[in-house]
């Protein structure tokens, strides 16, 4: 038996950027999940042929509602699809919660450091929101790497004042007007700041395309960080 | 016709005697790993056999390459749905190190720098079914695809191909490894789709 597929309607589409969206689908009897955890999502087209790809879950567990954030990949199979091409009210089919290692839970009460890169908010975000929900006494940090200010996703839920969250926008090419940090990859100063709120033991959740995720790990290594405190999620 | 996803038109119908359930081929060489990428020097990395009465059977990294070497090629398949066909390695079959260790042994517990664990039936390890690898299409295997050494299994899901490896754990029972206990399956067989527990 396993894990099985379930049926889930997309109820809802919005633009995050010009390229990224966010899906709200229903799937009925949805069993819950943890923020971190990801769906499969599989697509059929009408000869049969079938293509599935992981997507992390944006939103904590709310019923039979499940929120996904894609960016489309340029020349991808699935992403353009799910971005641009499912019709509202049309069917896919998903399976899941996957993944637990990769979560948060509303217990822990240390800080702890989430560190994005481009689509890699999205399962960051999920612990956000969670937190927020759960009146949760451990403060966050998120460092949140994107190209320029036109990429950032989630304005609305990383913006808002729980007092105990802590988001810093970190732009690689173009900084908004006024921004003291200059652009560029995330360095060892922006790692030491939000590094130097964090017990030993606390954990860090990286997560992002691979090249990041390694880069952002080696900083954190170098500066003495113990790595089994560090959880990551590549997306490729 | 279908009721899922209209207008979905798909890419890749070719291979599919190669591809098993629900994969794609990929070009690329993605990655995964729970966490960060241990940093392994050669001068200090060693690979040790235990056997289930505590014995243990040591070798130094110029030892392993001192071992008789096979350029090996495998379609390879990662539970997070990629796979990829044609890789090519170099490095020893399990064999090797196995065939002086006396033990009576089912299974084997995989461990790596860096905490990493995973298990599987020793009868998988043997007769040219696995390998340590240290080179990747011809260069040294990089620190994020496992090296300066890693497991190879092709015909389970990758993650059973433990990055880093620094040894092997002969036991009675079979005792589940770190994805293992999180959620993956107990085998892993990417023909029958073992992807999670109760698959
Ligand atoms: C655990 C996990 C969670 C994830 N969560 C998210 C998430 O929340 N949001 C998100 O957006 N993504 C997420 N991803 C990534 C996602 O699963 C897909 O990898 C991504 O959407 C790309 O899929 P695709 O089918 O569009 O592209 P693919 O078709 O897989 O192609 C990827 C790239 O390879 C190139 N390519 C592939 N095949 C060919 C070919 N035959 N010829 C030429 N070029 C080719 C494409 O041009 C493209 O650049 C996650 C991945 C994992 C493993």
């Amino acid at each position: 038996m396993g894990i099985a597929w379930r049926r889930a309607r997309l109820l809802e589409r919005r633009s995050q950027t010009a390229t990224a969206r966010t899906l709200v689908l229903t799937a009925p009897d949805w069993p819950g999940h943890l923020p971190g955890q990801h769906v499969d999502v599989r697509l059929t087209a009408d000869d049969g042929y079938q293509a599935v790809r992981s997507y992390s879950l944006a939103a904590p567990a709310d019923g039979d509602r499940i929120e996904l954030g894609v960016q489309a990949v340029d020349g991808g199979e699935v992403s353009p699809y799910l971005t641009d091409g499912l019709p509202v009210g049309a069917e896919v089919e998903v399976r899941g919660p996957l993944g637990n290692w990769f979560v948060w839970r509303a217990e822990q009460t240390e800080p702890a450091l989430l560190v994005a890169g481009g689509s890699g908010v999205v399962p960051l975000t999920a612990m956000v929101r969670a937190h927020r929900a759960a009146r949760s006494r451990g403060p966050l940090h998120l460092l949140y790497s994107v190209r320029s200010p036109e990429d950032v996703w989630y304005r609305d839920h990383l913006a808002d004042g729980d007092p105990l969250l802590d988001v810093r926008i970190m732009y690689t090419r173009q900084a908004p007007p006024g921004s003291v940090r200059p652009p560029g990859r995330i360095t060892t100063a922006d790692l030491d700041e939000a590094t130097a709120r964090l017990k030993p033991a606390s954990p860090v959740y990286v997560c992002g395309p691979t090249g990041f995720v390694e880069a952002v790990d080696n900083l954190l290594i170098d500066r003495g960080r113990d790595p089994v405190t560090i959880r990551t999620e590549r997306f490729g | 016709m279908t009721s899922f996803s209209p207008g979905f038109q798909g890419r890749g119908r070719r291979l599919t005697d190669r591809l098993p359930p629900g994969q794609y081929p990929t070009e690329s060489f993605p990655v995964l790993s729970a966490g960060p990428t241990p940093r392994v020097p050669t001068e200090t990395w060693s690979f040790t056999v235990t056997t289930e009465l505590g014995a243990t059977h040591s070798w130094t990294w110029d030892e392993m390459m001192a071992l008789p070497q096979q350029e090996t090629t495998h379609d390879i398949h990662c539970v997070t749905r990629w796979s990829k066909f044609d890789t090519q390695w170099r490095g020893v079959p399990l064999d090797a190190f196995l065939e002086d260790v006396e033990t009576a042994a089912d299974y084997a517990v995989v461990s790596s720098y860096g905490g990493y664990t995973t298990n599987l039936p020793l009868e998988d390890l043997l007769d040219g079914k696995a390998w340590i690898v240290h080179t990747y299409d011809g260069y040294p295997l990089s620190p994020e695809h496992g090296g300066p050494a890693r497991l190879l299994v092709p015909h389970l899901y990758f993650w059973k191909s433990a990055k880093w490896v620094r040894g092997l754990t002969l036991t009675h029972e079979d005792e589940p490894g770190f994805w293992e206990s999180a959620g993956y399956h107990n085998y892993g067989d990417p023909w029958r789709e073992q992807r999670n527990w109760g698959d």
